[in-house]
């Protein structure tokens, strides 16, 4: 092994060595290890600084009661309204016209606090609005996404059937084209915000077989969605089915600007992108309450935090936290700039949700006794990242959407 | 009526602060920095004035370096019509920025300036009043609610024994307490709208002040650890230690 040795004439190499060394060492932040903050501007500092606030100070408050008693307070819908929190990336119709930065950093805070509060978000912003703008009229548009946007309608989102939840493409709900519209059948499972949703965006198969969506409407004839009881994830968000036994849609509620699969997965993409920052405020969460709980907790004479045990698992979820946030930082960056392909979402949608999941279970098993009382909030999170992990595309499915990418053979399906 | 706000970027209230290693003050590289609580109470109650329709210019001036206009920009972001820069790397005591925000304020010409009650960096509590007495103005401290009326400003302030009325004749200056309300978030939609809402630079020079400092720091240490407690067995063992160990009675 040779190492460069400086030359004489080696001045700026000698100078720079030298200031250097005149320099303190520079000071490690353990709970922002690669300096996230420094690769944020102004705008997005405040929007997280923000956001960080009204979670702690509003929603932190909450939960414990919402999520012991399965209730998710309807007014929440109309504080992130307020704040601009629901469809932050559109431009006009009221909403802020942020960047996916931006969004990544407010889905990061609210989750921070309860996976459900990040799910009835993400659910009004990337599989409401956003379709509904993306594919939507303008009449359509100016309709919705007002009163989407300051939360005094709730919107909800029918892809998952009781019988295909990975293979959307199977779906059994069907649009037959009668006079002025259509009569839509069938039925939706496992849909945040439908019970108490106003506006319905529901897939169904039109009768030449092609995948369209549709605006529903609470009220219309036909249409019901009966809450989900006894789940034991996101219990401060409402799931609910959507039972659809022929309504009547009227022509000027189909989306006309999109036809297949791509409808629905475009939109799946931007709310997985909120949920691959979501999911690390989590683990943050579980990551912090761990080290905090094993400093103050002494057994044996001393801190818990003292052993070798404990410092490798904090070490492990700080890397592994410090990490996601790089790559979902990255991802973000390549959102705004219209390069972000649907298989880096999968990657790091994956990436965080299963990590997360891990940090959570790992930081319950650091609580010992008390973490499975709600009261510490790791179980509570623990509980959600099983949802997490599995919706809007499963650890698994995402591993085969990454296989079939750098092998170029799908192993969906026997074909 | 125009409202000035002074608003200083300080340490935030949540960070752990540090002595730095050569004791000369505390350690703010790489420390998360916001605006002062007290002062966002002011920005709060200068934009409620507003909305109120008492207030029709909301102006908000913030004076050290570089970084200050982001807290600025928070100030517009929470619904300030501009912001006033007074850049400069030097130290700023209270005296100096006594002294800067008079000069601001004979350029602005405002009726009302808002400032909090102190900064909770150097919890000096001492802007303010020697504000006051630069201008001449009236001065209403520690404000728990007011009110302007008629070119008079009713000033409910927290005193120790109780909530003390004081009418001000305006123009005139107050200074924050806790309870004068609880500060909005700043909405994403503000926040975009805060980029185009205009921030006019400018140097202690231009003001022709003299920002020298007249205190000087001689050393900053962290406070003493306090140590844990003991049980005593005896009431005569207590009185030993209270006599010989402490030394109290």
């Amino acid at each position: 092994m040779s190492v460069a040795q400086p030359t004489a004439n080696d001045t700026s190499a000698q100078a720079a060595a030298q200031s250097a060394k005149s320099e303190a060492r520079p000071r490690f932040q353990w709970d922002d290890a690669l300096l996230l903050d420094d690769q944020l501007n102004e705008d997005e500092r405040m929007v997280r600084d923000a956001a960080h606030a009204y979670c702690q100070e509003n929603l932190q408050t909450r939960v414990l009661e919402a999520n012991r008693h399965e209730t998710f307070h309807r007014e929440i819908m109309n504080e992130l309204g307020e704040l601009g929190f629901l469809g932050s990336t559109i431009e006009g119709y009221g909403c802020a016209g942020v960047n996916y930065v931006c969004y990544g950093l407010v889905a990061r805070e609210v989750e921070r606090v309860d996976s459900g509060y990040r799910s009835a978000m993400s659910v009004q912003s990337s599989l409401v609005m956003h379709p509904i703008h993306a594919y939507g009229t303008e009449e359509q548009r100016q309709k919705y996404l007002p009163k989407l946007a300051t939360g005094e309608w709730v919107g909800c989102f029918g892809l998952t059937e009781p019988d295909h939840g990975s293979d959307p493409a199977g779906m059994k709900t069907r649009a037959k084209k009668v006079d002025g519209g259509y009569v839509v059948s069938g039925s939706k499972n496992w849909i945040t915000n439908s019970p108490i949703a106003d506006v319905f965006v529901v897939w169904a198969k039109t009768e030449d077989d092609v995948i369209r969506g549709f605006i529903l409407e609470k009220g219309m004839k036909g249409l019901d969605a009966p809450k989900i009881e006894g789940k034991f994830s996101l219990r401060a968000s409402v799931t609910g089915m959507i039972m659809m036994d022929e309504v009547f849609v009227p022509e000027e509620n189909l989306l006309p600007n999109v036809s297949g699969l791509k409808g629905p997965f475009g939109c799946l993409n931007k709310a997985r992108y909120g949920i691959s920052w979501g999911a690390l405020g989590a683990a943050e969460f579980c990551w912090q309450q761990a080290r905090q709980y094993t400093l103050d907790r002494k057994q044996f004479g001393r801190p818990l935090a003292a052993t070798q045990l404990i410092q490798k698992k904090l070490a492990d979820m700080q890397t592994e936290i410090t990490l996601g946030l790089q790559s979902v930082l990255r991802l973000g960056r390549l959102m705004d700039e219209g390069r972000a392909a649907p298989e880096m979402i999968s990657m790091l949608k994956r990436n965080s949700c299963g990590k997360a999941l891990d940090i959570a279970r790992t930081a319950r098993d650091m609580h010992g006794g008390n973490g499975v009382s709600d009261e510490y909030h790791v179980i509570r999170h623990v509980m959600n990242l099983e949802a997490v992990n599995t919706y809007e595309g499963t650890h698994d499915v995402h591993a085969l959407i990454l296989g079939r990418a750098q092998t170029g053979l799908q192993a969906f399906s026997a074909q | 009526m125009k409202v000035l706000v002074a608003v200083k970027r300080v340490v935030d209230y949540n960070v752990k602060i540090r002595v730095k290693a050569d004791q000369t003050g505390v350690e703010t590289q790489n420390v998360k920095m916001s605006m002062n609580p007290f002062d966002e109470i002011g920005v709060e109650e200068a934009i409620r004035l507003k909305e109120a329709g008492t207030a029709t210019e909301v102006v908000a001036v913030s004076l050290g370096v570089q970084q200050c206009q982001e807290t600025l920009r928070t100030a517009l972001a929470m619904g300030a019509d501009r912001g006033i820069h007074v850049k400069t790397d030097e130290e700023l005591q209270p005296l100096a920025v006594a002294k800067l925000l008079k000069a601001v304020v004979d350029k602005e010409a405002p009726e009302l300036v808002i400032l909090g009650k102190q900064a909770i960096d150097d919890d000096a509590n001492q802007t303010g009043q020697m504000l006051s007495a630069l201008l001449g103005w009236s001065q209403g401290t520690f404000a728990s609610e007011i009110a302007p009326e008629n070119g008079t400003l009713h000033v409910t302030r927290e005193i120790d024994g109780g909530l003390e009325k004081v009418d001000l004749k305006m123009p005139a200056v107050v200074t924050t307490d806790l309870r004068l309300n609880e500060p909005r978030y700043a909405s994403l939609p503000n926040i975009m709208k805060a980029k185009k809402k205009p921030i006019d630079t400018m140097e202690p020079g231009d003001l022709g002040v003299d920002i020298a400092p007249r205190l000087t720091t001689l050393k900053v240490e962290e406070p003493p650890k306090r140590e844990a407690g003991i049980k005593v067995e005896t009431v005569s063992d207590l009185v030993d230690k209270l006599k010989n160990e402490a030394k109290v009675i």
